[in-house]
């Protein structure tokens, strides 16, 4: 979708790929994890061919999250390491949340606020995943003493729920910001988008200037 | 196992009320320690009733056999050599289900019907609604519910469900030579055991007394013990079992707060649109790039 040379690209095909394959193992998770949660959402297990196979699959899908969100850690860390700058931007959220930025400082390739759910999406995933395995009844359950079983399924709950409230602002936060969508789907951003939304980021690209 | 779905009074997941026009005596099956040989008549009639045959296993030095309960052992017989100021006593307990009035299992599960409980106090596992989580096992205050290798069903001692609908005692019951296992209405066994708590009183057991542990609201197996006092040495019967604070934040207060939780941030995002507009580039910055061209 490069047809306007002066875009600029934000995220590579592999990024923009494995963003997809978190997300959509992320939904296919929350959906299966909600039916076992609570029985007002247990009829979504039909979706996985009930609730046998939704119990088998859930697991193998989390896996499979891990692994993909794991990439996504790796290759985001460093950009989402919270400056000064940040925290003085995550003092200002209001007025963006308002929807005036005209006085926020330079936000980098991530502004204050995408850095900080990075880190609580990490830090839910890594609970996710520990506590995940200590209750995977097939395989792993067994190894650990009933005490530990019973933290664990409180722990997979909670942090569960602060990551689906976590990834629908985070949906959310994209609908708001138009373009920010299409820069995820096809990788490339308009200039004035970059300069709007993330000035520092704009200026490195653009060989410091402006 | 058995359908009885007219005395069904609670299904697991169900937010709904169950069948309830119909009401039928709490049951109970009272285990006099006191009594048990340790003969396990009551282990082989609960596999003869129940058609479960276990594998074959090792002989371990002890008398236990097998060594712990499974899916296709419902019911163990423990064995535990004690001193106490009487000497070395054996104390034998008949492990199995203990049928609480407050289950653990049917508040953890999250198949619709996979555990229910019957207005006699039963509680039951439908496996045809089971999915195999085992969220029942991390429920459970007894540690009793076996899930299968073979079918990833959990099992458990189903108190005869079948026999006792149709107004049978269970298996065990029937077999018992001595009389250490007895059954009938909720309050007459209580009644009983009190007296043979007296009958034990008299004969030095000074602390002697009934097991009906109300942690749990009460269990519909409930036990004479000649050491009241000290039931953990009865191969590790817990002194105050209870649902515990894990299990009822986690299938309890968790459930609405989530629920509500979540639907509020979906709201409030919502609202957000709607009232302050969508987060476009600003006029300003999109003339400066046009005027470049």
């Amino acid at each position: 979708m490069k047809n306007d040379p002066k875009k600029i690209l934000r995220y590579t095909p592999f990024e923009r790929a494995n963003h997809w394959l978190s997300a959509i193992t992320f939904i296919l998770l929350a959906i299966s994890g909600l039916a076992f949660f609570h029985p007002a959402f247990y009829p979504l297990t039909q979706l996985f061919g009930g609730g046998v196979w939704t119990r088998i699959l859930h697991p193998f899908i989390g896996a499979a999250m891990a692994i993909s969100f794991g990439v996504m850690f790796f290759s985001y860390r460093k950009l989402n390491v919270i400056t000064p700058t940040d925290k003085e931007w995550l003092k200002h959220v209001r007025e963006v949340v308002d929807g005036d930025d005209r006085n926020m400082p330079e936000a980098e390739k991530f502004n204050g606020g995408q850095k900080l759910m990075f880190w609580l999406l990490v830090g839910c995933m890594a609970l996710l995943i520990l506590s995940g395995i200590v209750i995977w009844r097939a395989y792993f359950a067994f190894l650990f003493p009933a005490a530990v079983i019973r933290l664990a399924s409180v722990v997979h709950a909670v942090a569960a729920t602060i990551m689906i409230a976590l990834i629908i602002f985070h949906i959310y936060a994209a609908i708001w910001t138009k373009e920010s969508i299409d820069a995820m789907l096809y990788g490339w951003v308009r200039r004035p988008w970059a300069k709007q939304h993330h000035p520092a980021w704009f200026r490195q690209m653009m060989g410091g200037d402006k | 196992m058995a359908l009885q779905s007219l005395d069904i009074i609670r299904r697991s997941a169900t937010t709904t009320p169950s069948p309830g026009q119909r009401q039928t005596p709490e049951v109970a099956k009272l285990i006099d320690i006191s009594k048990c040989i340790g003969c396990k008549a009551c282990q082989v009639a609960c596999m003869e009733w129940n058609d479960t045959r276990d594998d074959i296993g090792t002989n371990h030095g002890v008398l236990d056999n097998p060594l712990d309960l499974t899916e296709n052992s419902w019911t163990v017989m423990r064995y535990a050599e004690v001193e106490t100021e009487r000497g070395l006593e054996w104390l034998i307990r008949k492990d199995g289900c203990m049928h609480c009035a407050n289950p653990g299992c049917l508040k953890a599960c999250p198949a619709p019907g996979a555990v229910v409980q019957y207005s006699n106090g039963i509680v039951d596992f439908h496996e045809e609604n089971c999915i195999g989580c085992g969220y029942c096992i991390t429920g459970c205050p007894f540690n009793i519910p076996r899930l299968s290798k073979k079918d990833s069903k959990v099992y458990k001692c189903t108190l005869c469900s079948d026999r006792v609908a149709v107004g049978l005692e269970p298996a065990c019951v029937k077999t018992c030579p001595t009389g250490a296992i007895v059954f009938g209405t909720k309050e007459d066994m209580i009644r009983h055991a009190e007296e043979r708590v007296r009958e034990l009183t008299e004969r030095g057991f000074a602390k002697a007394g009934i097991y009906d542990p109300q942690g749990v609201g009460g269990t519909h197996v409930i036990y004479v013990l000649q050491h009241a006092d000290k039931p953990e040495a009865y191969c590790g019967l817990p002194r105050n079992p209870s649902i515990g604070p894990m299990v009822d934040l986690w299938k309890g207060a968790a459930k609405p707060v989530a629920t509500l939780g979540l639907a509020m941030v979906a709201v409030g995002a919502f609202c957000h649109y709607v009232t302050k507009g969508p987060n476009e580039v600003s006029e300003e910055i999109e003339k400066e790039f046009e005027d470049e061209k």
